[in-house]
């Protein structure tokens, strides 16, 4: 490399490295610096340290992750936000990919038709679509009022759909679909169909086509979709707000509480800690799946 | 019977006939060839024999047996694909393992048949590497090979050379023809290169615009071309119009628009005043300074219009009588000459009555 083009280089870089550490290492120092302070007497944070006598006396603490511990309804909480989350990603993947493929496979003149559809939904507000799920699954919807028509003609008592978990859930997959669809279908449309034919010329029949070819060589599209879904889907907290009931908070709705409402910082940033902790942990378990199958890929 | 059995097959793409009614049988543990240009329907031809397409008509009996309602992955049959299709997930084992695995062989057996063909194409080494570590020569042999782990009755080759630079395509016919010869499976193989299919094959159908031209093996094909239109393809050919004069038993003399008479092997239900064309390889006709003039030959004086030195051969065109140019070719066989004449030389031509053959379409 030249020196013009190292210069260069810095030159292009520098404007995005210092807005992310401006506005993401920093914060995120911040917040792993509150984890260790008390929390102020009218919320927010404590003083950090105090003078006495003319010497420093530091106030920093680990009790704000003792409490994390003393009481098993976090670490369930954390665990339940990521059932909610896979739970979200696995109905992400069995509908989008039947979806990617078809768009993979339609003429290419209809193809940008279909991918704008895929991500239309977003030209219009999100706490909108989401209060748009309100009402479609209100218990006067005619959605609802159709679905109790079925049950109870089974013999069931009648359901309730809106502020349940089916309800957290079906939002979420509204939400997030578009993130898988596109990593799959970006995948999909580069499959040579010769190797189909060639499996099947082979003694394949259509579910082992499937399972033995398109399946393992979309799985890099899979995974990345799965991580575009399954990571803002664990912190999600606005979806369970408006459509969940009681029983279906999740932690992103415990850390909202704890900043907001009780003003609780120090814990609010220690299950902050967890949950970032817990999305890179998963992040990199993934990778080194994802890095397992490129290897045989 | 014949093994593979093709019966009036027609298939139709929107208004365009891709195959018009061929008819054509294969005997078990030929190498048969269907060659034509692209665009011919060989192609075509093969997906139906590998049930990829349906015919709109007609029947294709494997065995005796009618293919038409069986799917690609039921029938005996396997495909090398021009492209090769190997999987790139898998490893070469994985790979040629693919139709034992589709079948339901049981572990053991499939790393023992595994092994066999990794030998018979001699890739042992390779078992554990994926496609993309691989040469192009390498894949088309695995692609061979698992297309022939379960011994299929019938192996359809789809222009499988192509891809691969020259030299390395006459080894791998080499290749072919001895594994074709090992394994006794009937091969058809589908190419436009006519030299690969002289090479390589038992038995050619030359296909134009769906219909198969001519049936034949190899040296007929070549010697005896059927119409124009296979003179043409195969090989270099002189072409020459023509009108039958005579005909005299077995031979017959047509005389050569712009050039004269000149005596031919007398062609089946030709009568005299038929025009024609007479077809004729340039490596059979005899060019000097001065050629004797022999009953039996025809016999020109002409001029070298053009020479074109090839290397192993210099391809001479003479001008013989008005605006007819003729080919001829010499081999270069004395060390030091790379050419025999130049142009404007003076030279003599002549062929023997049964080199060329004379042709009505």
């Amino acid at each position: 490399m030249t020196l013009q083009q190292r210069i260069g280089k810095w030159v292009l870089s520098w404007p995005p490295l210092v807005y992310m550490v401006l506005f993401f290492l920093v914060p995120t120092l911040i917040m792993v610096v509150a984890a260790f302070r008390y929390p102020g007497d009218y919320g927010g944070l404590a003083p950090m340290y105090s003078v006495e006598d003319g010497k420093v006396v530091w106030d920093l603490t680990l009790e704000n992750f003792q409490r994390l511990t003393e009481d098993a309804l976090y670490f369930d909480l954390f665990i339940k936000s990521a059932g909610y989350a896979l739970a979200t990603t696995l109905a992400c993947i069995l509908m989008a990919y039947p979806l990617a493929w078809l768009i993979a496979r339609s003429p290419k003149r209809y193809r940008d038709l279909m991918l704008l559809l895929v991500i239309l939904p977003f030209w219009s507000n999100f706490l909108i679509r989401i209060y748009a799920w309100m009402i479609i699954l209100g218990p006067q919807s005619a959605f609802t009022r159709a679905v109790n028509w079925l049950v109870t003609g089974l013999g069931f008592e009648p359901i309730q759909l809106l502020f349940t978990p089916f309800a957290v859930i079906v939002g979420m997959v509204y939400v997030h679909l578009p993130f898988m669809v596109l990593p799959l279908y970006a995948n999909l449309e580069k499959h040579d169909m010769a190797l189909l034919d060639a499996a099947q010329d082979l003694g394949a029949n259509a579910w082992q086509r499937f399972w033995r070819v398109t399946w393992p060589l979309s799985l890099p599209g899979v995974f990345a979709g799965s991580a575009l879904v399954f990571i803002p889907a664990l912190g999600m907290f606005a979806i369970p707000d408006i459509l969940g009931g009681t029983d279906s908070i999740m932690i992103g709705n415990l850390i909202k509480q704890q900043i907001l409402d009780t003003r609780d910082w120090p814990f609010g940033s220690v299950l902050s800690i967890m949950l970032t902790g817990g999305v890179l942990l998963i992040a990199a378990l993934g990778a080194a799946v994802a890095r397992g199958g490129r290897k045989r890929g | 019977m014949a093994l593979l059995e093709i019966r009036n097959v027609v298939k139709r793409f929107g208004d365009f006939t891709a195959v018009n009614d061929v008819s054509l049988s294969v005997e078990a543990g030929e190498f048969f060839t269907l060659l034509g240009p692209s665009g011919c329907g060989k192609t075509t031809l093969l997906r139906m024999l590998a049930g990829f397409e349906q015919p709109d008509s007609g029947a294709i009996l494997l065995d005796g047996l009618d293919m038409s309602r069986v799917p690609p992955e039921k029938r005996p049959v396997h495909t090398v694909f021009q492209s090769y299709a190997l999987f790139p997930h898998m490893t070469v084992r994985e790979n040629i393992a693919f139709p034992l695995k589709m079948a339901g062989w049981d572990r053991k057996k499939i790393d023992s048949q595994v092994d066999e063909l990794l030998e018979d194409v001699r890739l042992t080494q390779f078992g554990q590497r994926y496609p993309h570590e691989m040469s192009g020569g390498q894949r088309q042999r695995v692609a061979i090979a698992r297309a022939l782990v379960d011994r299929p009755r019938l192996l359809l080759l789809d222009e499988p050379l192509s891809a691969l630079d020259a030299k390395l395509r006459e080894q791998m016919q080499i290749e072919l023809i001895n594994l074709q010869k090992e394994v006794g499976i009937t091969f058809v193989y589908v190419t436009h290169d006519q030299g690969e299919a002289l090479a390589l094959s038992h038995r050619i159908a030359v296909m134009s615009h769906g219909q198969v031209e001519q049936l034949d093996i190899p040296e007929r094909i070549y010697s005896h071309p059927k119409n124009r239109f296979v003179a043409d393809f195969i090989g270099q050919c002189n072409v020459l119009e023509g009108t039958v004069k005579a005909v005299e038993g077995a031979t017959m003399v047509v005389s050569i628009k712009g050039c004269g008479d000149v005596k031919c092997s007398t062609v089946p239900g030709v009568v005299s005043g038929q025009a024609g064309w007479l077809a004729l390889r340039p490596e059979k006709i005899k060019l000097d300074k001065e050629l004797p003039d022999l009953p039996d030959e025809a016999y020109f004086k002409g001029r070298v219009h053009d020479c074109l030195y090839m290397g192993d051969v210099t391809i001479y065109i003479v001008e013989v009588g008005e605006g007819v140019l003729v080919e001829a070719m010499l081999p270069n066989n004395i060390p030091g000459v790379a050419k025999f004449f130049d142009d404007h030389d003076l030279v003599e031509i002549a062929w023997r009555f049964d080199a060329g053959s004379f042709l009505t379409e």
